[in-house]
């Protein structure tokens, strides 16, 4: 599938650059140093930004399509960030033939994102991942890592999601508060 | 050197070590087929049409990147090769948008020859199609990824140039395209063209403008004048199915009138106009102290480039505008007022080797009381379009002149078209002018040649001039970074955009790659620009009589530089660094 930029304003801070640049002033004279450079870059800033990416490209002093040919090229670059809740949708084997795919395919409807992606304020971003070793509750899917829902069905994840929106909701009342 | 003893199809053939297969195939008169190949650009074994067959190798091999070994044994034609070439051949039509009828590139299509050659069934392979998307963003160009075949020659010759196409995502998703998806029009693109002329299929074109030039030509209330670019003269007719090399300008202008343009001109007249305001402004600047060194500006996707990579040299542009814009400025002006023309009627197009005027026409500098100097830039390719469109016949038109007086050039204006040209150009009249005398040398050798760089020294009285040529934009970053960190120490340099100047621009028409491997493309068409030089009774820019005695008497009174040759000749520029690059 084509990796599509992130919509989610970029938020880097200074300090987030010195560390870049300082890894970059190391490794620049490196044949093949690009790619270090960006894996330094996604451990930075948890994913690769057009900010970041262009500029990279300007202290490489390579065009910016190099750069994002580079990261459109391999899996293990994501061009979005990870949103607040972080939602994983495990496609192994037995939760596929339980229909994880149908929840999958719900979730990003609901969030109007696909996988990989991020919802523009930040909020929820989607993953398909590999066997999460609880077959005996397929389908599974996880939210931040921690927590699990099992034996889903595509017609109860609109609830969920809902009830992170809502705890959202209510930390903001809370600040709000304070 | 050493010599590799091998044969290719039983025949006996001795190259130097390193050769590729393919290389030697070609010593022997075998063109090996290939798609992503050029030579030292793009040798990348990536599209699988060159393999062949060797003895004793587990697999067919690609002939573009192996190099022959003692005693190797090579087929190019044997049963398991060229079933591979046609398996390979379907297997990329399978992706491709097989609209040949009307396409572009129909009957000059490298995919095209080799599925005719090959006897290719289209409907082999049916299934999906990567989801592409047209990107006709840009003045210039159009982009159609549904005919690309993925062989990256285009980004071959981008990375020669800025570099701003590659290819984004991977396997059936891979498409050419710019940073983060972005359109040509919005990234640094300077609308050269040379991916065009790299371009073995329809993907990449520039856009098309000739049905409204027919509809200017057919609409009676419009004056419609053309001008045509000294380079394109040297390219036209191999449109037509001639040899290169073969100078087309007599049959092109008797084509012109016959398409039905009321005046044809010739840009060479404003070439001359342009080096007289430039030789002018160049010994100011050496003479008063001004801003050095001076660079040209005849060069639409060289300005773009100075504009956007090396803003910091803007103020050693020359201010004078490109012959196409001066030759515009001064029809809409002089020539409407001397002929009771309004210029709001009358209908500027050129002809040009170039897609890049296509985004100089329509930027905001380049207008005069709100009239746009030229309306049109259309390339030499798309006169041949139309030329066939109208069922004009080009074997038997037969040579005729240039109307007067717009359509006088010297020897100096025709050179234009090849790289140093300007410059020679230049020389010769500033040369004259500095030294109070005619000069009977008018060949400066020295800045002529198919070099990416050319450096050169002269003396006139007390002063030595240091000049450069270069073409090619990594060609010119090169200078210009010399120039910046204080290494070199020039009075003038030419900069084309293009490798070799105008006559290898990127809207002339288009030769296949083993042509260009093989043939000197360049020199062969700069040879008709230096011998169309030799030939002309003028050979220096201020003798141009249309110039000298009538548009600076009775127009640009002032003389050169002066106050109305600054309204309509000169022009300004613009600090587009911000541009995603």
């Amino acid at each position: 599938m084509k990796k599509k930029m992130s919509s989610v304003p970029f938020n880097g801070t200074p300090e987030q650059e010195a560390k870049l640049d300082a890894y970059i002033a190391e490794h620049r004279a490196e044949e093949g140093c690009l790619m270090p450079i960006m894996q330094e870059a996604q451990l930075i800033y948890g994913y690769l930004p057009k900010e970041v990416q262009i500029h990279i490209a300007e202290k490489l002093e390579i065009p910016a399509e190099e750069v994002f040919g580079v990261a459109t090229f391999y899996s293990m670059f994501n061009l979005s960030p990870k949103g607040k809740y972080q939602i994983s949708v495990c496609l192994g084997t037995a939760c596929y033939v339980k229909g994880s795919r149908e929840v999958l395919d719900k979730i990003c409807e609901i969030l109007d994102i696909q996988p990989g992606e991020c919802t523009e304020d930040g909020m929820f971003s989607i993953e398909a991942c590999r066997c999460v070793g609880a077959c005996g509750l397929a389908p599974v899917m996880m939210v931040n890592g921690s927590d699990v829902y099992g034996r889903l069905k595509a017609s109860e994840v609109e609830a969920i999601i809902e009830k992170y929106k809502e705890f959202e909701r209510e930390e903001k009342e809370y600040e709000n508060m304070g | 050197m050493d010599m590799i003893n091998c044969t290719i199809n039983g025949t006996p053939v001795s190259v130097p070590a390193g050769t590729t297969i393919l290389e030697a195939a070609r010593t022997i008169g075998i063109e090996i087929p290939t798609l992503c190949y050029m030579k030292e650009k793009n040798e990348i074994g990536a599209c699988r049409i060159c393999v062949v067959e060797v003895t004793g190798a587990r697999t067919l091999v690609a002939a573009c990147v192996m190099p022959v070994s003692e005693g190797m044994e090579i087929k190019t034609r044997s049963d398991r090769v060229l079933k591979a070439r046609k398996k390979t051949l379907e297997l990329i039509m399978s992706n491709h948008n097989c609209e040949c009828l009307a396409c572009d590139r129909s009957e000059n299509c490298e995919l095209q020859t080799l599925a005719r050659n090959f006897g290719v069934d289209f409907d082999t392979y049916k299934g999906e199609k990567t989801e592409v998307e047209l990107d006709d963003s840009s003045p210039a160009l159009v982009r159609d990824d549904s005919k690309c075949i993925l062989c990256r020659r285009c980004v071959a010759a981008c990375r020669t140039q800025t570099g701003v196409i590659g290819a984004n995502n991977r396997g059936f998703d891979t498409t050419i395209g710019c940073a983060f998806e972005m359109k040509l029009a919005d990234v640094a693109c300077v609308n050269c063209g040379q991916c065009i002329e790299a371009c073995p299929v329809g993907a990449l074109v520039e856009k098309d403008q000739i049905a409204e030039i027919f509809e200017a030509i057919n609409d009676p209330s419009k004056v419609v004048v053309v001008q045509t670019a000294p380079a394109v003269r040297a390219a036209i007719a191999e449109g037509f199915g001639k040899p290169i090399g073969t100078m087309g300008k007599g049959k092109m202008v008797a084509a012109l009138r016959r398409l039905g343009f009321d005046k044809v001109f010739d840009t060479n007249f404003s070439a001359d106009l342009t080096i007289l305001e430039e030789g002018t402004e160049l010994i100011g600047r050496v003479q008063n102290g001004g801003k050095l060194p001076l660079i040209t500006s005849c060069s639409p996707g060289w300005i773009k480039y100075c504009e956007t990579y090396f803003p910091d040299f803007l103020d050693n542009l020359s201010t004078c505008k490109s012959p196409q814009q001066m030759f515009g400025a001064t029809l809409k002006s002089w020539w409407a007022k001397k002929n009771n023309i309004d210029p709001k009627d009358i209908v500027s197009v050129s002809i040009m080797p170039c897609t890049a005027k296509k985004f100089e026409v329509g930027r905001e500098e380049m207008c005069v009381d709100g009239l746009a100097d030229v309306d049109y830039a259309l390339t030499t390719r798309e006169l041949v379009k139309m030329i066939k469109r109208a069922g004009i016949q080009w074997d038997n038109l037969p040579d005729e002149e240039y109307d007067s007086p717009l359509g006088e050039g010297t020897g100096a204006a025709v050179i234009f078209g090849a790289t140093g040209g300007v410059m020679e150009a230049a020389l010769r009249t500033a040369v004259d002018v500095l030294s109070g005398q005619e000069n009977a040398e008018v060949d400066y050798k020295e800045v002529r040649g198919m070099d990416g760089i050319k450096e050169a020294s002269y003396t006139v009285g007390d002063l030595t001039i240091n000049v450069a040529v270069a073409s090619g934009l990594q060609n010119a970053k090169k200078v210009l970074e010399s120039v910046r960190n204080g290494e070199k120490n020039y009075h003038f340099i030419e900069i084309m955009c293009c490798p070799g100047g105008c006559i290898n621009g990127g809207g002339q028409p288009i030769q296949p790659n083993w042509v260009r491997d093989t043939v000197d493309v360049r020199g062969l068409r700069a040879g008709v620009l230096y011998q169309e030089d030799l030939d002309l009774p003028e050979r220096k820019s201020h003798h141009n009589s249309a110039v000298m005695d009538i548009v600076y008497k009775e127009f640009f009174v002032e003389g050169p530089n002066g106050h109305t040759a600054h309204k309509y000749l000169h022009t300004h520029y613009v600090d587009r660094s911000k541009t995603v690059k």
